[in-house]
């Protein structure tokens, strides 16, 4: 199959939505044909589909949340570029309290069908205020949907069906992975919410891991098979709402061992629901204590050593791992 | 240029602005060679804003900073090897290298830090300036911004705020015509920023960015009137930038010529024809000036290279008071 980035996998879905239905279309803070967006995931499409559709904005999320909000609930479907995840917190009005309320305030009189594609995550030095891993605030809103693609197949498929719902989505990407490459087919496919991915299967140890981390989960679950002979299963939710919880609690039940890895911080985190999902419905199958693997709770520094100390790798994995495998 | 400035403060602001200058220009050499980790905005071509607006502070007026703030810390008289050793992610850098180029600050000079969220600096300064005026001080607050965070909320309810409180504000706008790619013309109906002014009752004045001169003079006027209590003012500084927006964008958005007519009024270039001319300092003069800049600029370097990168459990530190 042919391997294409997942940044070029977020154009295909977006230029192929935009072809089916005339009403999807685009804004975001230079997006258009001067930048192509600040990871050049719409480069190109200002010029293929004009700039009416692919939508340069003043710096103004709020507004631009708020836009898309009006233009969703009148029958387009727009498609919103923020251009960091931090900077969601200026639109967080319009995201949590009017996009994730309208339909049920409203008596469900509207729908909402809109995405905010965002890219999370730290790696590249750039500090407290472009760093952040804030997919659990729209866990924690009722009302929007969460994905969190980790490969070019799913970063596809799940835009796909961002952009033909019928409610508000948070798409979450993450600037480590718009660069890695991956089998994307030629033919057209969607994929569900809601519907987790095996990644990796294995009997001993359950990994559930989003994003980036899904990455790092491979890595550390081959070096553990390679040295230990351990074999860990990966489960990769791919949507965070709606959560596929059944898939989490088969494998733990299979496995009786979980560790969490995600790049938020712990406290109140994306991994803190998984694992009370886990101790809800599983607790009579672990035989160990949950782990979780996540950024400590501090801000994100910006000098490389500080950084790379708060961000999970694949030896804060292992060493997870090899914890909850102790009562082996 | 016409000027009733004295010999000193003219000399004092070409020194500030020629250490900017060959600082920025250092940054850039040295993130080339990849020593500087992250990303950078460089003040290149800009200088005179800054130092024409902290050139009208005290040394315990506050300033609020951008992404693109270098500038503005060495114009309010931050140290150049702290500066150079946060940009470099060091332990002895302002922030310990928890910041980096786009979060420095230094408290004991008013500089109250660089925000990376555009917009989100106007508000923090008419919280200092309600602050200086609920502590009976004198103090006043000059606020840094781009032409293109003045279209974020945070412009708008930040100058009402000021304006109806009449606070000592100064809410300097650095026009360089360009948000990353976006032109001014392409996500704003109106040419000046200063027209917003009337919006919320205070005076709006548009000057030559490029013209240190012409900035000192407007700021000094307008940190006057905060001073005696006669509220805020909103500066329009009309500049440009000598490079693209961040790290390596070529800039190929701006037209080739427009790029030229710009070079042709740098700041620098202008304030040396003016000091030569006004026989202020002789070649000779300007030339020792350059000099004294490009040693204490080459010490920062060296003192941020030499310098122990913090210690990894050091990001644990500092999170609640
Ligand atoms: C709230 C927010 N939106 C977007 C960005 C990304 N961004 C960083 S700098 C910049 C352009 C800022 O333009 P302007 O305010 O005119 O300042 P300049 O860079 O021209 O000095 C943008 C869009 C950001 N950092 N913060």
């Amino acid at each position: 199959m042919r391997k294409i980035t997942y940044r070029d996998a977020l154009r295909e879905a977006l230029r192929e939505e935009m072809k089916r239905d005339p009403t999807v279309f685009l804004l975001g803070e230079d997006i258009g044909k001067y930048w192509g967006g600040a990871f050049k995931v719409t480069e190109g499409l200002a010029e293929e589909f004009g700039e009416e559709r692919v939508r340069d904005t003043p710096i103004s999320e709020n507004a631009i949340i708020g836009t898309a909000v009006g233009a969703a609930i009148t029958g387009t479907c727009p498609v919103a570029e923020i251009m960091f995840g931090d900077l969601t917190a200026l639109a967080m009005d319009q995201i949590a309290n009017q996009a994730a309320k309208i339909r049920y305030m409203f008596g469900a009189q509207a729908k909402c069908p809109m995405v905010i594609r965002t890219p999370f995550g730290a790696g590249v030095n750039i500090a407290s205020h472009h760093s952040q891993s804030l997919e659990a605030w729209f866990m924690h809103t009722p009302g929007l949907h969460v994905a969190v693609p980790s490969t070019p197949y799913d970063a596809k498929g799940l835009l796909k069906t961002a952009i033909r719902g019928n409610n508000p989505t948070v798409f979450c990407e993450h600037k480590l992975l718009y660069p890695i490459e991956g089998e994307v087919p030629e033919q057209e496919y969607t994929i569900p919410f809601g519907k987790a991915d095996t990644k990796r299967e294995g009997e001993d140890v359950t990994i559930v891991a989003t994003l980036y981390m899904v990455h790092k989960a491979l890595n550390a679950a081959k070096q553990l098979e390679k040295e230990n002979a351990i074999n860990a299963e990966i489960i990769d939710p791919r949507t965070l709402t709606p959560l596929d919880t059944q898939a989490i609690i088969k494998s733990v039940k299979k496995t009786g061992r979980l560790i969490i890895v995600t790049e938020d911080c712990k406290t109140a985190g994306v991994s803190a629901e998984i694992a009370a999902i886990a101790a809800e419905h599983a607790v009579d199958y672990l035989d160990a204590p949950i782990k979780r693997v996540a950024e400590p709770d501090t801000p994100i520094p910006f000098s490389p050593p500080l950084e790379q100390y708060v961000i999970p790798n694949e030896k804060t994995i292992i060493k997870a791992l090899k914890e909850v495998l102790q009562t082996w | 240029m016409t000027t009733s400035l004295t010999k000193e403060k003219l000399i004092e602001m070409f020194g500030k602005m020629i250490e900017i200058r060959f600082f920025e220009e250092k940054v850039f050499e040295l993130y080339a060679q990849n020593l500087v980790p992250g990303t950078i905005h460089l003040y290149l071509g800009e200088e005179a804003v800054a130092v024409g607006v902290c050139t009208a502070l005290n040394k315990d007026d506050y300033i609020t900073s951008t992404h693109r703030g270098h500038g503005h810390c060495i114009a309010k008289g931050a140290d150049l090897n702290r500066t150079m050793a946060e940009i470099l992610g060091k332990k002895t850098g302002y922030c310990k290298g928890k910041g980096g180029s786009m979060h420095i600050a230094d408290f004991n000079i008013g500089m109250m830090g660089a925000t990376a969220v555009v917009g989100a600096g106007l508000p923090i300064a008419v919280g200092a300036a309600l602050s200086a005026k609920l502590r009976n001080t004198s103090q006043i607050v000059a606020c840094f911004f781009g032409e293109g965070a003045s279209n974020q909320g945070t412009f708008h309810e930040s100058i009402n705020m000021a304006a109806t409180w009449c606070l000592p504000v100064i809410f300097v706008c650095e026009n360089n015509l360009y948000a990353m790619g976006t032109r001014q013309s392409r996500v704003m109906a109106i040419e000046n920023i200063s027209d917003r002014a009337a919006a919320y009752g205070i005076p709006g004045v548009t000057v030559d960015g490029n013209d240190v001169i012409a900035v000192y003079k407007a700021s000094q006027k307008a940190a006057g009137q905060a001073r005696k209590g006669e509220g805020p003012t909103l500066i329009e500084c009309k500049t440009y930038r000598l490079k693209g927006h961040s790290r390596v964008d070529p800039a190929k958005y701006r037209p080739k010529q427009e790029v030229e007519e710009w070079l042709k009024k740098d700041p620098i270039k202008r304030l040396k024809q003016h000091l030569i001319e006004t026989k202020t300092l002789t070649e000779q003069e300007i030339q020792q000036i350059e000099k004294q800049a490009q040693t204490k600029i080459e010490e920062a370097v060296k003192f941020a290279m030499e310098s122990p990168t913090p210690n990894p459990e050091e990001a644990l530190e500092d999170i609640y008071a």
